[in-house]
């Protein structure tokens, strides 16, 4: 249901289609990918970022928006709190209730720990909800852990921490199994075999996926048995402020209650960051894919108690963001359904790239054909490349899409597009946050002690790209990683008295630095009150 | 200038521009959302809305986040429904119908009267997959069910005081865990790994100079 401004080049789609299928566009080179990088890519784009004055990173270039929280006032000072008679009182304080918390948290309670989740919306409220297309794991004969290591580093621009992506690698095949048998369903043939697919930038198809409700499918699980544990979840309630102890480690958290505005204290032997990401951050004033909630909340909270951050000037674009219609602008439209054959295709009906590059290289060359190329299509929002859906059933046959990727189809559907028929418009979109806090392959922060990070609040899995189902791997390796390392820590640990004194060195460095600010963090929510659009 | 029409949040009427969704509707009128929004994406039922169009009698339900607003559209949002959900040892239940006796019993006080279908914001077909969990079908109840975002809007309407999305997650578990086949690649895989098959390779590859990794993943194989 595209209006008469569109037809004119759905002819051209439409009319190069089949020729369109058959073609087997060339990969970029490493030259040609780094070039078109350096050009195109928001990460390079100089003038959006600033330079941090204060903390741990001082001196390094992150976001004009994210440094602006990280070097705000706190959203309190130390006189406001009681610290002497906590409210909650607790092994293990896991921050977020996504998919990296809610695993967290099953460790620890597993490991025998008394642990607790607060968040700020309601457990689930997560990116972990959103991921679509799949989770990587090497676990077909032709594959192996070495394999997926050397596709994930150098999708990643060679800059991930070895040991940590080591894990990650090593870990995936277990962390399928795991989730299998808390019972998330994924794709599988009569005989078992998981029904695997390519990925931007992988090597061989490891791509395991529960249709394109992956992240929904674990997420519910996950929430389910969290609940099935009696695990206390605190929701809407928000961490605003670390708590450390006299001997400088991570020793709890204040606590907001988003509604009335209250202030608590839960006071831990150990305290686990899975706060996630950072889209609604809405760097360089792109759209984003992500839930409500994500605002970098744990990278400032880390920041102020001294932890560092690793790549946090790193941020991932997914190419295909939606770009029409309005309603839902920026939405994601999964990298699966690329996986499954459709690929990008500009005003003129030319394919323009292989559709299986890296996230970056593929946000990157969308970004060239709609501005210095002039190959974008108009929408009325912005330009757009054509994503030809209509190959998914050309390729693998009719019903394909409505049994692969049943959320995409709904999701246009109800706007009057029936992605099997017609194409779909994209842009990228603000998707992942690359960087975050630097930690230990014990998932503890290098160094604050006592303090855990785990999913996408992590710097340094990844590099400085992310592929695809490499993000719901790492809720997960890294996740059930921090919960049973923290349990372990709490049993180790005897909290010294508690203390909120950085509050008041951070306000110092601030004015020292003659940083002239109003703003307060953690950010918390967007405030998109009087916008007529987002 | 976008075309305005007139909505009315909780009873009182506001002009919001008509293309906007239920959810960007409110915040244009004012709202600072905190409850009944999550994804913002349609995925995780934090935005259940039921909503009446002026002149028509019929109720109906919606996530606000994936509904356009229409011209005097009566909206009450339902940011939190009570449901129903029983605690259980996945290790410990048993498979077959007796699970939703002992957990789920009020499924079997089910009238028929096709309510909870008519509400579902997904278009499930939830009394069929209710039927399916009456049964001990727990692959066809998954199968049918498996998009549901459990906003709890289907219960809002039942006669019968079932808690569907929740009999549904507990169909979903047994039918991942026990019914679907088990996977010979995946557990062959986690034993080599713990047999220490693939330490050797990722410990060179942990040693590499970055040039010799480079020349490895830009001359890689890549599979059709």
């Amino acid at each position: 249901m595209y209006s008469e401004k569109f037809q004119a080049s759905i002819k051209a789609v439409e009319a190069a289609r089949e020729k369109n299928i058959a073609l087997e566009p060339e990969r970029m080179t490493a030259k040609q990918k780094e070039d078109l990088l350096a050009e195109y890519h928001p990460d390079y784009k100089v003038s959006e970022f600033s330079t941090l004055k204060i903390g741990p990173n001082k001196g390094e270039k992150v976001p004009h928006e994210l440094a602006e929280i990280l070097q705000a006032h706190s959203r309190i000072t130390a006189d406001s709190v009681d610290l002497s008679n906590p409210d909650y009182d607790v092994d293990v304080l896991v921050i977020g209730g996504g998919g990296a918390g809610s695993s967290a948290a099953i460790e620890a309670h597993e490991a025998g720990a008394n642990v607790m989740i607060v968040t700020k919306l309601r457990i689930g409220d997560a990116n972990t909800m959103m991921a679509e297309g799949g989770i990587q794991a090497a676990d077909k004969a032709n594959d192996s852990p070495a394999i997926h290591f050397v596709d994930a580093f150098g999708g990643g621009h060679f800059a991930a921490k070895r040991e940590l992506l080591a894990k990650l690698v090593c870990d995936a095949p277990e962390a399928i199994k795991w989730l299998s048998e808390l019972g998330v369903e994924f794709d599988k043939d009569a005989e078992g075999n998981m029904i695997t697919t390519h990925g931007g930038g992988t090597s061989r198809k490891r791509m395991h996926a529960a249709k394109d409700y992956s992240g929904a499918e674990i997420m519910r699980t996950l929430r389910d048995e969290v609940l099935n544990r009696g695990i206390p979840v605190v929701d809407f309630t928000a961490a605003i402020e670390l708590i450390l102890d006299e001997n400088g480690n991570a020793a709890g958290a204040v606590l907001m209650n988003m509604e009335t505005k209250d202030l608590m204290v839960a006071k831990a032997k150990t305290v686990v960051i899975a706060t996630g990401g950072a889209g609604r951050m809405h760097y360089q004033g792109f759209p984003t894919s992500n839930h409500y909630g994500a605002t970098a909340d744990g990278l400032v909270l880390g920041y102020r108690v001294g932890a560092k951050l690793l790549y946090a000037e790193t941020l991932q674009y997914h190419p295909t963001g939606t770009a029409f219609p309005e309603q839902i602008f920026g939405a994601l439209v999964t990298e699966k359904v690329r996986s499954l054959g459709a690929k990008l295709v500009n005003v003129k009906g030319e394919v323009f790239m292989h559709p299986l590059e890296t996230r970056d290289v593929t946000a990157a060359s969308i970004i060239r054909e709609c501005s210095t190329r002039e190959n974008g299509v108009e929408t009325g929002n912005g330009l757009a490349v054509w994503l030809d859906t209509p190959m998914i059933e050309k390729i693998g046959g009719e019903g394909t899409i409505e049994k692969r990727i049943p959320a995409m189809m709904r999701m246009f559907g109800k706007y009057g597009i029936d992605i099997r028929k017609e194409p779909i418009l994209v842009y990228p979109t603000l998707h992942y946050q690359n960087g975050g806090l630097d930690i230990n392959v014990d998932g503890m922060t290098t160094n604050v002690k006592n303090l855990f990070v785990a999913g996408e609040a992590v710097g340094g899995i990844h590099g400085k790209n992310r592929l695809m189902g490499n993000s719901l791997l790492d809720i997960i390796v890294f996740g059930r990683n921090a919960g049973i390392h923290a349990a372990a820590a709490a049993k180790e640990t005897v909290v010294g008295a508690l203390t909120l004194d950085h509050i008041a060195k951070f306000e110092k460095e601030i004015a020292d630095a003659g940083i002239d600010t109003e703003k307060v963090s953690p950010k918390l929510l967007p405030n998109y009150t009087n916008k007529a659009s987002i | 200038m976008d075309k305005m029409v007139n909505i009315f949040l909780f009873g009182k009427k506001y002009a919001v521009p008509e293309n906007l969704t239920i959810m960007t509707a409110m915040e244009y009128a004012g709202y600072q959302l905190v409850r009944g929004c999550g994804c913002r994406n349609g995925f995780c039922g934090a935005c259940a809305t039921i909503y009446r169009i002026k002149g028509d009698k019929e109720l109906h339900a919606c996530l606000a986040c994936q509904t356009t607003v229409e011209d005097n559209m009566y909206i009450a949002t339902l940011p939190f429904f009570p449901l129903v959900k029983e605690v259980y040892d996945m290790n410990k239940i048993s498979v077959n119908e007796s699970v939703m006796m002992q957990l789920y019993p009020e499924i079997y006080a089910c009238v028929g009267c096709n309510a909870c279908t008519k509400a579902c914001t997904q278009g499930l077909n939830v009394m069929q997959y209710i039927a399916y969990a009456q049964r001990g079908d727990f692959e066809k109840c998954a199968e049918e069910s498996f998009d549901c975002v459990m906003c709890g809007v289907c219960s809002s309407r039942c006669p019968a005081g079932i808690s569907h999305p929740q009999v549904a997650m507990l169909a979903r578990r047994i039918n991942g865990k026990y019914l679907a086949p088990g996977c010979g690649h995946l557990e062959d895989r986690v034993t080599e790994i713990k047999d220490g098959k693939f330490t050797d390779l990722i410990e060179a590859l942990m040693q590499k100079p970055i040039e010799e990794l480079k020349e490895l993943y830009n001359t890689r194989e890549i599979e059709k």
